[in-house]
């Protein structure tokens, strides 16, 4: 395949480009939505549900209405007389029940947290002294706050128009895996539970908006990953034509998926600005995040898998189970996570026979939403540790028995028994890279020496796979208003420099950066004569924004095709200058050269003031058009990326405490724009994924509270307990592009979790305990291996 | 239920260099009045209970959370901001490897990594990495994995000491 970069691979893409815009970031002069502040602004504190479930008797807002420097205090109900309550209805899943979830809670509040009266006053402190003037008379609801209890039809419904709190159930069936299950020789089987956590982007969730009064515009400054989202909702929701609402989405400090949700109290603000004519900004503090960010996982599964004599995995059985806290997550549904979660499941084996339930309850807790790798992780952990057990119960090799059980890579393009579809993947190729990193042999060897010694060491090596760039295929059906498309501006400015605008954005990733080597290479432009522009829905091509790992996938894709037609513009501007055809003619390295001979001819300065000061040389008729603008639809689902992740841990069977010797991982993006890029996603993924699975847990006690809504007790990934991280890449570029780019953005927290799972149940192995349930506590580790004593000394 | 007082006291101090005098609110802390009085915006507030370090300045040399210090307190102090040590070029090679390897992404915890590293960096030798992890294991970065932090931490310290 010709490399993408039309200069024969000697261009910007493959090269470890630092970012432009990293720079301010590093020296403090980032502008993150806080940072903003305009004339004339107010300042929005929300008074939060005490309980997990309740009635709203009655408000009292008077005292805080006097307090110093209150301008308004605003109720749920004077909120909804001019914002539409959201209500997140997956059309293309029947059977899916959503009730609807106002802004700002009217007269029931259905978690702790969810928020009920906004303060608006002349700065935040003000504004939350207030707050705690305002009184709510509560009659407290009885809570629903376990899984299995929610999904008994006999518990008694949050939403009683619902009928009971299952929100959403879904089978899927491929051969017949009770069948295959009891012909299995082997059959292992494993319970899991993955604790509910939070996403913790350090900047905390913030919106300033602007209601413009005499034209009747809504400008917004947005902490979010989607300003075409949010336009589209302020838009319908509060009742404004479109192109009046303008939203802006600045530096931002952290999304992954997060900032892709719409937050009642968000809405709420841009609804209060309309109120009261005057800018109001809002930023979450710490304890508002931990209460009211979308959350995300809360799953518990039993699974079970059947092999056959020659160590052939046959057969899958997978039960999921979930809760989505109490409203489905507009616009996306919460109810994501178990369908990801049972379609992903065993999708790098060549099993035949799969069964896969997921049922999704609503209860009393934080609404799920979007998080980095949406189910994903799950259904892979799910898969590998039951991969794991299969391997050991048949006496084979982890490693080994993984490669015989891979789809074969002559068997491409397939449909998993999960029902993803897959042109190919390079499983084979990422196993042998990542033992040949991990230097796996080794590793065994080193863990039978010192188990001699009583210590306990745990090699994982897990598969994962990443449905990234979700196209029209998905999203469509489901009548959920999500642009599945991308689209990118390219501009020649009239000095010779370029200017590019895309739809989709960047918190981090290095998108922009890799845009600008896509289109410096078409062009034949460094990257240091382009600039890229995001993040605003009023100027840049409309589209995603950042979500489902598609930045590069689809934004890159769009603005190769935008600096390809770009190109041709520009040549057939210079034929008609230099009285030639276009064909005579090439572009590179920023000057229009003779394209047999190489000479240069004239450059894009020379080009450009012609193109926009001196038409009148040019032959009557010509028209520049040195402004293109391309979009990228994708012809899939989603594209599957995929690799393997290998991990040593050393279990402290005493204490319990888990230590982190190494990290590997082999990944396959596609094609590879930018390797530092990448490298850091996979990084910065692995290191969430560890988080998740080793220390974070919103924990709620049987009456709805949030226990640990501080970052003193809700345990993170600090740099002192995390291992460095080797990383091989696999490069296969996609064949449904031109640019062949996959998707990065999910692949290590995805694989972390997995193969933590598979590392610490490696070492328990002898001692006949694996674990069940994430995170795993010290005390969880203590607690199956004296099970396993138990167990052992009873039989 | 009592309002909390907005009784307010003068006080004068160093920011970055320049004498500053500001009467300001008991109750305000010190990474409040820089960023609302003084529009240092570089200094960010993420937890503003001590946990996370995307506070952290520098006052009188040493440096602390912006979040657990009041403003009063400052009286009289010498303060440094992320914007005061980027322009007088003291970070500068610590930056430039942030930089090179990208030990920055969101970049909302990076100007009090900056100020917990240039700590370390500044009381010279040529610490471990388990020593620099250490070190930085008061500030929380949620996108990095830390590991071209400690690398950029490692690198600048290797290049000042000539090795």
């Amino acid at each position: 395949m010709t490399p993408p970069d039309g200069n024969g691979g000697e261009g910007l893409v493959g090269k470890r480009v630092t970012r432009p815009n990293v720079r301010r970031l590093i020296h403090g002069r980032g502008r993150y939505t806080d940072d903003i502040s305009v004339p004339q602004m107010l300042h929005i504190a929300f008074v939060r549900s005490t309980y997990g479930h309740a009635k709203v008797k009655s408000i009292e807002t008077s005292a805080a209405e006097t307090a110093p420097g209150v301008v308004r205090v605003i109720t749920g109900a004077q909120v909804a007389e001019i914002c539409k309550p959201m209500l997140a209805i997956a059309q293309h899943r029947p059977g899916h029940k959503s009730a609807p979830q106002y802004a700002l809670a009217v007269d029931h509040v259905c978690y702790q947290g969810e928020p009920v009266v906004a303060v608006v006053a002349s700065s935040r402190a003000e504004a939350e002294d207030a707050a705690d003037l305002v009184t709510v008379d509560y009659e407290e609801l009885p809570v629903v706050m376990d899984i299995m209890e929610a999904l008994d039809p006999v518990s008694t419904p949050i939403h009683p128009e619902l009928g009971d709190n299952q929100c959403f159930e879904h089978t899927t069936k491929t051969g017949d895996a009770a069948s295959a299950l009891s012909a299995a020789k082997l059959t292992v089987e494993h319970k899991f539970e993955f604790g509910r956590h939070t996403a913790v982007t350090l900047e905390g969730r913030a919106i300033l908006a602007h209601w413009d009064h005499v034209e009747e515009r809504l400008t917004v400054h947005h902490s979010h990953q989607s300003p075409y989202q949010m336009q589209d909702v302020f838009s319908r929701h509060l009742d404004i034509p479109e192109h009046k609402v303008r939203v802006i989405t600045p530096d931002i400090g952290g999304g992954f998926g997060l900032k892709i949700n719409v937050h009642g109290e968000e809405l709420a603000v841009a609804a209060i600005a309309k109120l009261i004519g005057k800018p109001v900004k809002f930023t979450a503090d710490r304890l508002e995040s931990f209460v009211a960010d979308c959350q995300t996982r809360d799953h518990l599964c039993t699974a079970e898998m059947g092999i056959d004599e020659n160590g052939k995995i046959t057969s899958m059985n997978f039960e999921n189970a979930l809760s989505v806290g109490a409203y489905t997550a507009y616009i996306r549904f919460g109810l994501a996570e178990g369908m990801m979660a049972i379609s992903c499941a065993a999708a790098p084996y060549a099993l035949t026979d799969y069964h896969a339930r997921t049922r999704v309850a609503y209860v009393n807790k934080g609404i799920v939403g979007m998080f980095r790798g949406v189910g994903v992780p799950i259904g892979c952990t799910v898969t590998e540790v039951l991969v794991d057990q299969a391997a050991a119960k048949a006496g084979i090799d982890p490693v080994e028995f993984r490669r015989t059980n891979y789809h074969k890579d002559e068997d491409y393009p397939l449909v998993s028994v999960g029902g993803y579809s897959a042109k190919s993947m390079s499983l084979h190729k990422c196993l042998d890279a990542c033992v040949n990193i991990m230097d796996y042999e080794a590793l065994r060897a080193d863990q039978v020496a010192r188990r001699e010694r009583n210590i306990w060491r745990g090699i994982g090596v897990a598969t994962f796979v990443e449905a990234a760039a979700f196209g029209p295929v998905y999203y469509g059906p489901s009548g959920a208003r999500v642009s599945t498309q991308d689209g990118c501006t390219v501009k020649l400015e009239p000095s010779g420099v370029v200017r590019v605008m895309t739809s989709v954005t960047d918190q981090g990733q290095g998108t922009l950066t890799g845009i600008a080597q896509i289109v410096g290479d078409q062009l034949g432009v460094d990257i240091e004569d382009i600039d890229v522009l995001a993040g605003d829905s009023a100027t840049t091509p409309y589209g995603g924004g950042a979500w489902a790992s598609r930045g590069m996938a689809m934004g890159g894709e769009a603005a190769l095709h935008a600096g390809k037609a770009l190109k041709e513009n520009i040549l057939d501007l210079a034929s008609s200058i230099l009285q030639t055809s276009s064909s005579a003619l090439t572009l590179e390295g920023g000057e229009i050269r003779d394209a047999v001979s190489g000479e240069a001819r004239m450059d894009l300065a020379e080009l450009a003031k012609v193109g926009y000061f001196r038409q009148d040389t040019l032959p009557a008729g010509t028209q520049p058009e040195l402004m293109v603008t391309r979009h990228h639809v994708p012809d899939t689902p989603y594209y599957i990326a995929n690799g393997v992740q290998g991990a040593q841990v050393e279990v402290d069977i005493d204490t319990g405490f888990i230590k982190l010797l190494g990290w590997w991982v082999a990944d396959d993006c596609g094609r590879v724009v930018n390797p530092l890029m990448v490298d850091e996603q996979i990084r910065g993924g692995v290191i969430q994924g560890i988080g998740n699975t080793l220390y974070e847990h919103s924990q709620y006690d049987e009456t709805g509270q949030l226990l640990n809504a501080t970052l003193a007790d809700y345990l993170l990934p600090m740099s002192g307990e995390m291992p460095d991280i080797k990383i091989a890449h696999v490069e296969t570029p996609l064949t449904n592009t031109e640019l062949g780019a996959n998707g990065i953005g999910e692949s290590g927290t995805i694989g972390a979790i997995a193969v933590l799972w598979c590392a610490v149940n490696d070492a328990l192995r002898p001692l006949g305990a694996q674990v069940t349930k994430q995170p795993f506590t010290p005390e969880h580790i203590l607690e199956v291996i004296s099970a396993a004593k138990e167990k052992y000394e009873t039989t | 239920m009592n309002i909390m007082s907005e009784e307010t006291v003068k006080i004068s101090l160093t920011v970055n260099g320049e004498p500053i005098t500001s009467t300001v609110p008991v109750r305000r802390h010190l990474v409040d009045f820089l960023r609302l009085n003084l529009d240092l915006t570089g200094s960010h507030l993420a937890c503003e209970h001590g946990v996370c370090g995307a506070c952290t300045v520098r006052v009188d040399g040493a440096a602390v959370r912006g979040c657990l210090m009041l403003a009063v307190q400052a009286d009289g102090a010498n303060v440094e901001t992320i914007e005061g040590l980027s322009d007088s070029g003291e970070v500068a090679d610590l930056q430039a490897e942030f930089e090179v390897r990208n030990a920055a992404q969101c970049g909302y915890c990076t100007p009090g990594m900056i100020i917990t590293s240039a700590e370390l960096v500044a009381a010279g030798g040529l610490p471990n990495r388990e020593t620099i992890r250490d070190h930085l294991s008061g500030n929380l970065c949620r996108c990095t994995g830390y590991q071209s932090i400690i690398d950029a931490v490692e690198e600048t310290m290797n290049k000042r000491a000539g090795t």
